[in-house]
Parts: structure tokens; C-alpha cells; sequence
């Protein structure tokens, strides 16, 4: 099913200059459903949303602890997420056992960097399809770290990734300021409320289909499933709900992509823009 | 050695066989001396001594490398700085030393290289540092050193020593070698009726170690450095510095 | 021409000087640990020795690996270090994996597996594990070197473990005694038999002695204690 004449493999360059099949892959990150990550002065956050692949089955998990000062809210193929993950927790252990001490964000994730671009270099492996927002705290503070199949990475104040994450972006936008100097309690608050915004109007949030996961300071990475989250759910609970809905899908029909930043306007030939799906991600 | 089974050795036994005179010191007289694997330490240097006080540590160790006996190199350094927050001193077989700082310098570099402001700190160089001599005395082929992390982590001060099996082990007092044995009982003491002393209490008492250690080692040497780490004043390594000898008593000394 | 063999003179050989290099040190160290119905206690000495020489005066020899869960060691020092830092790792390892912490039992079965896995270049290291058991009762595991792994109540381990075995055998299983009634072990009894076990060892045993770092284990979790034994 090819799509132009470029994308045969991610080694093909288009006359753009352009990789398509790691663009692709990028698009698998917004199959998935959305999260957000945020950080404080002392704490940093990530807040996903579940979805059950059918009516029988029980909610994808999407929030995975990788050492006691990390965790990762995942956006795409969870198969991939998975293998990273292992890597991730791996690393996190070898450096413990050495040093004696918690990995620092930024070497992890640039390891991970590592990693994530062979697949983009060779002809026989394929990109991870799978986004990543990492919530760590180290001696340098709180860190949010967004990754992409691209293999780029970004060391974020806060961001969203999947689904309709657009409009989860215009609303920490709108509140970066507020962000900065808030508490653990404020910080989810603002994260959950973002996430909402990304759910159409006749959806809600509620205990099945969140999970929030915070680490900070003198405070180990934990979870918080179903009735954990309730606390946390209820002090946002009847707020008037901004923005998100229709306006918002809008907007995501033109996601906001790294790689697409410094696209040449005008009428040089568009990629067609891919429809392919799998039951995978999430 | 005497066969105990066999003819009564002839008299002259002791001497050299008639033509093997040249070989004098080479004599090979066991063809079948096992061979081992182990290594044995060549060029040595003996005892490091270090001490923690309030604000920071201590640590010293003289400037010689011997052959067994033969004290050959005056002028070689073993406490070494690592970065701002590590002193690290080593006894044992220099080469060994000089290998173990080499990669411990290329680690500082690539931490640099990383650029990410994050510092080695002691704790870690000393859990590092038992990690690898334990893998290589579990090859069997062990760096012959003893070695003691001094530094500043957290605002405190952190001594650790780590020997060639990679035992481990962090205390206030820690001394190698010789000084494990004549030195340390006096810095046990001394911290005993002063739990606390001052930097300049805590350097002066291991001057005075250093001076014994010179009188009562038979491998040390005048000429030693003193490596300081102060939370406040940062730090220095000072030398090389002399004991201050005196031999008039072994005038009066007798047997 | 005559072979007659001449006496060997080290230091007129060629021959390298050996020094036979070996891997292991005994570092001493005791251990002992008491188990009742609703508790588990586990005590080890903190001196840390090389033949006539104390290393240090300071080291903790018991490594807490779950908030139920308690091992002491004692022995070579070199390799406990190595060891608890792999079940250190092995710990976090089965957390990420089943989304839960290890039960007793499975630390218990984990640490013979390590040890036997070496069994040919051994952990050389008198290992004493206390938990609570799948009843729910206080337990104790004992191991060699290698890996055989022993489920009772009580146990010492390390340099004055063998000094030790006897009495605690005498006081807490009443063997060899006749008449004295049979009463469940309570928390109290057992602290103070401890304490009573290492005085006596520090007593007879040079490689035990310093202070003694006691942790309880009961429902409400971990409690540490210590007290002082002699220092010569």
C-alpha cells in the first residue's frame, strides 16, 4: 500500500528532504489515546487517558514506572512502549548497581535517543511507534521529557501527546504561568482539567479511564488507579468546561509536529496524509 | 630443600655447583615451580591515611615507590583529585594506581563531555570502584591497591576505603597498609577524647601520623602530600611537604 | 654428571615471588535471628575484621530488602556487598514485574537460587533471612554458602555461630532439659535472649563484638534498636 513513491522504507529520502516512513510512525503517536505531563518547581505529573479495546476487556494500562524517581505515560503501539520501557528500567538498574545512585533524567532519555534512532537509519528495522512522556525527578529538579518515533526528543515544561492532544496543549499554554510555582494538588488539577478538554462534550472523565502517576522531591513515582483517583477527579468536578470539543478536533486535523515545523510553504507536492490504523495502540 | 628420604646431602651442598657460579643469582633449581595466574604487586607504595573532621577530610600518603625492599621512585603522587567533590588516595602497586586514575580521569572527562552540570560524587566513585576491583578479583586477576574515596556529598564528609578483593567499607578513621596498624590506633584515640576536632586539629594529628609512620615504616618516606577537602574552603593538595626528622637517639639506642 | 638437587632460597630465586592470591577474606561477623508467632527479630554485630585488624566498629550487616522482609549477613564481606546489591536490583526487578513486593517466602527460594547458581566460585557468606511465612507467622531461613536453605525459628549465623547454635538449641527448643514447661516465645524473651547470646559471643569471639543492631519485625513493621557490647 504505498503511498507515494518515497516511502518504501524508512531509509528513502523524498526530494523534500523528507523521511516518510518515520512521519508515519509519528502518526501512530495520535492514534493513541491522549495524556499530558506537566511539572512544577518540585514535582512533575503525568495524567493518562484509558481506553477498554472493547466492551469485554479491562482498561490499557498507559502509565508505566521505570525506577522509583521515573515513570512514562505512553501514546501509540503499547507492544513498543513495552520494549522500551524493559530498556528504560534496565538502564535505570545498571547505573543503580554502579553508582549507588538514581539516574539522571537527561542521560536516560538521551540513551533512549540512542536507541530509538538506529531504527530510524537502517533499512531493515522500523521506527518505534510509540510517544513517550517521561515524569522524573533528579538532582537537577523535575523533568517532563516528550520522545517521538523521529527519535527526537524534548525536555518540556508541560506537554500532551495523542488523540486530540491539540487542545490539552492550548490549555497548558494558556496556564504555563500559573504552573510554575503551583503544589503537587494544583499541578494535577491543571493536568486533569487539560486532559478533559481533549474529550469530546457528551464524554467525561471518571475513575475507569484515568490514571495519574507524580514523583518529586523526597517523593517516590506512584500511581493512581480507579478509586485512588477519585480525590483528585472530584475537586475538578463541575467546573465549567473550557475550550475542548468540536473547536478543538478542528485544530487536531493540523497536529503540531516537530518534524513538520519548517515544512516550504506553498504548492510543492503534500504527502497524502495516512489512514492506516491498528488495534494496537492506545 | 632436604629430601629427608634420601642420601645425606654432600658437604659442599650449600656452595654453587662447579660452572653454574655465573648463574649465581638466577639459580633455577626447582624446574617444576607452579605457575600461577595471580599477580603479585611489583612497584609499591605504602600506607594512605585519612581522617574526617567537622567541616571536611584529610588525607595523605608519602611519595615513594618501592621494589620490594629497594626504595626506588621518590616522587611519586598517589592522592590524587578527582573532581571538586573527590580526593582519592591509593596504596599498593603503582601501576595498578596509575591505571585506575587513568579511567577515572576519561570517566570525569565524559561526565563533562555530557554537559548536563551533574558531578560525580563520592558515594558513587566508591560503589564504582568496589564494583570493579570485585570483578576483577572474581577473574582472579585483582588491581593490587587499596584505595580511599575522601569527599563532601551532601554537606557531609565521606571517607571509604575499597581493597583489592573489593571489600568495602566507610568510617571516619580509615588507614591502609601499615598505618591500618600503628597509625590508626592513635587517630581511634585521639577521635575518642575528641569527637569533633577542627580542620586544623584533624591536619596537624595526621602530620604527627605521618612523622611515625616515617620513624617505624621501613618502606615510608620523608617526603609525602596532604590532600584537603573543606565544605567551605574547597580544596588543595599540599606538597610535597618533609617529616621533620631527628636520628640522634639511635646514637643512643643500642641493639 | 650427578642431579644432585641443592636447597631452594627464595630470595636467590628467579622464580616470580608468589603471593597466592586469594579471592576470599573473612571478614567475621555474627548473626542471630529469632522468630515467634507474631514477630521476627534479627541481629548482627557491627564489627567488620581482617585477621587481628577491625576495619571498622560501624557496619550494619542486616539489609532490610522488603518492608517485611530482613536479611543478615555475615562472613566475606566483599561478597555480601555484591550480593545484596544484586538482590537489591532482583527486588525491584519482581516489583516492576508483578506490581507487587515479594512475599518471604519468595525472597527466601530467591536467595538459594543466587547462591547455588555460584556454585562453583561460591558466595562465601553465612546468610540468615526472617519474614513472616505464608501463615503468617514469624520464620526464619538459614543457608550455607551454596545455597541450602532451611526453614526454623531461630538461627545463628557467622563467626560465633557455632558458639551460639548450642545455647539458643538449650533456651529457646528446651533440648536437654527436663521438666521446664513448654511456654511460647514472647517478643520480650527473645530481645533478651539476644541480647544475652551476643554479650556471651563478644565474650569468646574476637571477630565479634562493638555494638549490635537489632531489627524487629511485627505487624506495624520494622523497629530498630542497638546496644553496645565491648569494643576490645
Amino acid at each position: 500500500m504505498f503511498r507515494n513513491q518515497y516511502d518504501s522504507d524508512v531509509t528513502v529520502w523524498s526530494p523534500q528532504g523528507r523521511l516518510h516512513q518515520v512521519e508515519y510512525a509519528m502518526e501512530a503517536v495520535n492514534l493513541g489515546s491522549a495524556t499530558v505531563g506537566l511539572k512544577c518547581k518540585d514535582y512533575a505529573a503525568v495524567i493518562a487517558l484509558k481506553r477498554a479495546s472493547s466492551e469485554l476487556s479491562a482498561y490499557q494500562k498507559k502509565i508505566i514506572p521505570i525506577d522509583d524517581h521515573i515513570g512514562i505515560a505512553i501514546s501509540g503501539l503499547t507492544a513498543d512502549a513495552r520494549i522500551l520501557s524493559r530498556y528504560m528500567r534496565n538502564e535505570c538498574l545498571n547505573y543503580k548497581y554502579s553508582l549507588d545512585t538514581h539516574m539522571p533524567l537527561n542521560r536516560l532519555i538521551s540513551m533512549l535517543g540512542n536507541k530509538m534512532q538506529l531504527c530510524t537509519q537502517r533499512y531493515d528495522r522500523r521506527p518505534f511507534g510509540v510517544g513517550l512522556l517521561v515524569a522524573g525527578y533528579d538532582e537537577n529538579g523535575a523533568h517532563i521529557y516528550q520522545t517521538c518515533p523521529s527519535a527526537n526528543f524534548y525536555d518540556c515544561k508541560a506537554m500532551s501527546i495523542g488523540a486530540r492532544s491539540q487542545s490539552a496543549r492550548t490549555y497548558l499554554e494558556k496556564h504555563l504561568d500559573e504552573l510554575g510555582p503551583c503544589s503537587l494538588e494544583e499541578l494535577i488539577k491543571h493536568g486533569l482539567r487539560a486532559l478533559r478538554d481533549t474529550l469530546p462534550p457528551e464524554v467525561d472523565l471518571n475513575t475507569k479511564n484515568v490514571s495519574i502517576g507524580y514523583v518529586g522531591k523526597d517523593i517516590k513515582f506512584k500511581i493512581l488507579e480507579e478509586g485512588e483517583t477519585a480525590p483528585y477527579l472530584a475537586l475538578i468536578e463541575g467546573e465549567e468546561r473550557r475550550g475542548g470539543g468540536a473547536a478543538a478536533a478542528e485544530i487536531e486535523a493540523q497536529p503540531a509536529d516537530p518534524l513538520r515545523g519548517d515544512r516550504p510553504e506553498g504548492d510543492d507536492p503534500q504527502d497524502p496524509v495516512p489512514t492506516v490504523a491498528m488495534d494496537t495502540t492506545e | 630443600m632436604f629430601d629427608p628420604m634420601g642420601a645425606p646431602p654432600a658437604l659442599w651442598h650449600n656452595g654453587p655447583t662447579p660452572g653454574g657460579f655465573y648463574n649465581f643469582p638466577a639459580i633455577q633449581t626447582r624446574p617444576s615451580e607452579p605457575i600461577t595466574h595471580s599477580k603479585s604487586p611489583v612497584t609499591t607504595a605504602t600506607s594512605v591515611i585519612a581522617l574526617a573532621y567537622d567541616k571536611g577530610v584529610v588525607i595523605a600518603g608519602d611519595l615513594l615507590a618501592s621494589y620490594g625492599s629497594l626504595a626506588r621512585y621518590k616522587n611519586c603522587p598517589r592522592i590524587l583529585k578527582v573532581n571538586e567533590n573527590i580526593l582519592l588516595g591509593a596504596s599498593g602497586d603503582y601501576a595498578d594506581f596509575q591505571y585506575i586514575k587513568s579511567f577515572i580521569e576519561q570517566k570525569i572527562i565524559d561526565e563533562e563531555c555530557i554537559g548536563d552540570n551533574i558531578k560525580l560524587k563520592p558515594k558513587s566513585l566508591y560503589c564504582w570502584l568496589t564494583r570493579v576491583m570485585y570483578q576483577r578479583r572474581s577473574k582472579f586477576d585483582p588491581f593490587w591497591n587499596n584505595i580511599i574515596v575522601a569527599g563532601i556529598q551532601d554537606g557531609e564528609p565521606f571517607l571509604g576505603q575499597v581493597d583489592k578483593l573489593g571489600t568495602a567499607y566507610t568510617d571516619r578513621a580509615i588507614c591502609t597498609g601499615y598505618a591500618a596498624h600503628i597509625v590508626l590506633p592513635i587517630i581511634r584515640d585521639f577521635l575518642d577524647k575528641n569527637p569533633n576536632p577542627t580542620q586544623a586539629e584533624a591536619k596537624a594529628l595526621v602530620l604527627k601520623c605521618m612523622e611515625v609512620l616515617y620513624y617505624r615504616d621501613a618502606r615510608s618516606f620523608s617526603k609525602f602530600q596532604i590532600g584537603i577537602m573543606d565544605k567551605e574552603a574547597g580544596s588543595s593538595i599540599e606538597g610535597p611537604l618533609t617529616c621533620e626528622e631527628n636520628w640522634e637517639i639511635a646514637l643512643v639506642a643500642k641493639n | 654428571m650427578s642431579m644432585i638437587e641443592r636447597p631452594y632460597y627464595s630470595d636467590y630465586s628467579s622464580a616470580p615471588i608468589q603471593h597466592q592470591f586469594s579471592p576470599y577474606a573473612d571478614n567475621g561477623g555474627s548473626v542471630v535471628a529469632i522468630a515467634g508467632d507474631d514477630f521476627a527479630v534479627i541481629a548482627a554485630d557491627t564489627r567488620l575484621s581482617a585477621g587481628f585488624s577491625i576495619y571498622t566498629r560501624e557496619q550494619n550487616k542486616l539489609f532490610p530488602l522488603s518492608d517485611g522482609t530482613i536479611l543478615g549477613c555475615a562472613g566475606c564481606w566483599c561478597d555480601t556487598l555484591t550480593l545484596t546489591r544484586i538482590l537489591k536490583s532482583r527486588m525491584q526487578m519482581y516489583q516492576h514485574e508483578h506490581n507487587k513486593t515479594m512475599s518471604t517466602t519468595a525472597c527466601a527460594q530467591m536467595l538459594s537460587t543466587l547462591l547455588y547458581y555460584k556454585r562453583f566460585f561460591p558466595y562465601y557468606i553465612s546468610n540468615v533471612m526472617v519474614g513472616f511465612d505464608t501463615e503468617g507467622k514469624g520464620c526464619v531461613y538459614s543457608y550455607d554458602p551454596i545455597g541450602h536453605c532451611e526453614k526454623t525459628n531461630y538461627k545463628a549465623g557467622g563467626s560465633a555461630g557455632a558458639l551460639l547454635q548450642p545455647l539458643l538449641d538449650n533456651q529457646i527448643a528446651h533440648t536437654n532439659l527436663d521438666k521446664v514447661p513448654k511456654e511460647p516465645l514472647t517478643l520480650e524473651k527473645a530481645l533478651a535472649l539476644l541480647k544475652d547470646v551476643f554479650i556471651s559471643a563478644a565474650e569468646r569471639d574476637i571477630y565479634t563484638g562493638d555494638k549490635v543492631l537489632i531489627n524487629i519485625i511485627t505487624k506495624d513493621g520494622i523497629k530498630e534498636e542497638a546496644f553496645d557490647l565491648r569494643k576490645d
